[in-house]
């Protein structure tokens, strides 16, 4: 599954892991992450996070 | 050579190389009323090691200290754990003067030294968890993302345990203490627990994390050397602890009173309403904007669990003091808080809604309805004020699982 990273921190949103600490269970998709999740690390909004090459 | 300024040792290898800056009272909108120090670390190896270094203005009480010692030309390696400008801005005029063999940063330490200095100096990257040995002894690196920004890092002098920290379980003290047990305890746990509220607040998931993750690293650092304020060479864990504390943010009975004013009405109103808190039970913090600062309003909040924010209608909106604090505190992102609004007004009274809307959008549950009264508060509505006030301490009570 396609991983995002966050261009503001460089935090890495994976799908296998998900963001369970926000309630994102593992295995959630990129789409299927809410639209009010928040970077986990810096705490910016979805927006700012672009694909990236494995 | 003997000069004014002279470095200090911390443990076998390590010296502080410092400055010493008690002039300053504001760090970007931080009050900083005790000052502050900007730490940098000399490294005795073979090679020499500089670790940080300080604001430009004070490069030189920096290359005095280190001149107490040694050549400042004898470093070969300097580490750079944080791009931010009081650590780094003395760097490029320090390369200059030195010429070092390295300098060592993160990956993203390397583009944000690169954005700040317009450079061309190379920069090698260490990566997480990169060991380095250097004259018999040997560097750790720990990259810490977004503690608290996306380049800081950690690095452990393996042999001395000494963890150069750099902002993480820092504070604001100018003083001639370098260790923190040559201070009083009140006074440095307070020192902490404001630069926590302030620097790293909205990032307690993070310190969190990163708690859970230096434990099982098995750093057990002997000695932490932050690079503001004094350092903790004995008993560093109380710091640790300390910062597992503070990163739960659990409340406690305690409510912080924000209230902006024009003709003291509100004013009045912000003490009747702590009147009904105390009465309820909560330990009670008036912050009324003008005297208190913003950011000892955030330190107030840290262990709070109610935020009661009031403020008079200016020309249809909140008041500005109160405006600033509320975009402040927005950005910290408090937890665990109750929380409600009032105000005093002339004609059209929209600033109480506008605050709750923001408290909502902070996701501060309200205790109750916001209290509008027109012009000067008079017997009834202070009653009102007071009535206010016990609700949210009742709410707060109950949330907590206690007994009034």
């Amino acid at each position: 599954m396609q991983k995002y990273e966050c261009e503001a921190c460089g935090y890495i949103y994976d799908p296998a892991q998900g963001d369970p600490d926000s309630g994102v269970a593992p295995g959630t998709r990129w789409e299927d992450v809410p639209s009010d999740w928040l970077c986990p690390l810096c705490g910016v909004g979805k927006d700012m996070f672009r694909p990236v090459e494995d | 050579m003997s000069g004014a300024f002279e470095a200090v040792k911390v443990s076998d290898h390590v010296y502080w190389v410092g400055a010493i800056d008690w002039a300053l009272r504001d760090f970007h909108g931080y009050a900083t009323s005790r000052g502050t120090t900007y730490n940098a670390y000399l490294i005795l190896s073979d090679p020499v090691v500089l670790v940080d270094t300080v604001k430009a203005a004070f490069k030189d009480e920096m290359l005095a200290r280190i001149a107490s010692l040694v050549d400042p030309g004898s470093i070969r390696w300097i580490i750079s754990n944080h791009a931010e400008m009081d650590h780094s801005s003395a760097l490029p005029e320090v390369v200059a003067r030195v010429r070092p063999e390295k300098v060592l940063a993160s990956a993203q330490g390397r583009d944000a030294l690169a954005r700040h200095f317009h450079w061309d100096q190379p920069v090698e990257v260490v990566a997480d968890g990169q060991e380095l040995e250097v004259g018999g002894v040997h560097l750790r690196f720990i990259e810490t993302p977004m503690l608290h920004w996306p380049d800081s890092m950690f690095t452990l002098l393996v042999e001395d345990g000494v963890l150069f920290s750099n902002d993480a379980f820092g504070m604001h003290l100018a003083g001639s203490a370098r260790f923190i047990d040559q201070v009083p305890p009140e006074l440095w746990r307070a020192e902490a627990a404001k630069y926590y509220a302030n620097i790293l607040m909205p990032l307690s998931p993070v310190v969190a994390k990163l708690l859970a993750r230096a434990a099982e690293l098995k750093l057990s650092p002997r000695v932490i050397a932050p690079d503001h304020g004094p350092i903790f060479r004995r008993h560093p864990e109380n710091i640790v602890r300390l910062y597992a504390q503070w990163s739960r943010q659990e409340p406690q009975r305690k409510a912080v009173v924000v209230h902006g004013t024009m003709w003291q009405s509100t004013a009045r109103m912000a003490w009747a309403i702590g009147e009904g808190l105390a009465a309820g039970g909560m330990e009670v913090c008036q912050m009324p904007l003008g005297a208190a600062h913003r950011s000892d309003v955030a330190t107030e909040l840290l262990e709070a669990g109610a935020l009661i924010v009031g403020s008079p209608t200016i020309n249809n909106q909140i008041f500005p003091t109160v405006a600033d604090v509320l975009t402040y505190l927005k950005g910290l992102r408090p937890k665990n808080l109750l929380g409600a609004a009032f105000g005093s007004y002339g004609w059209s009274g929209q600033a109480v809604g506008l605050i709750e809307a923001q408290l909502r959008e902070m996701k501060i549950d309200l205790a109750g309805e916001g209290l509008r009264l027109q012009y000067v508060p008079d017997d009834e509505g202070l009653s009102r004020c007071r009535a206010l006030g016990e609700r949210v301490a009742a709410a707060v009570v109950e949330r907590l699982g206690g007994q009034a």
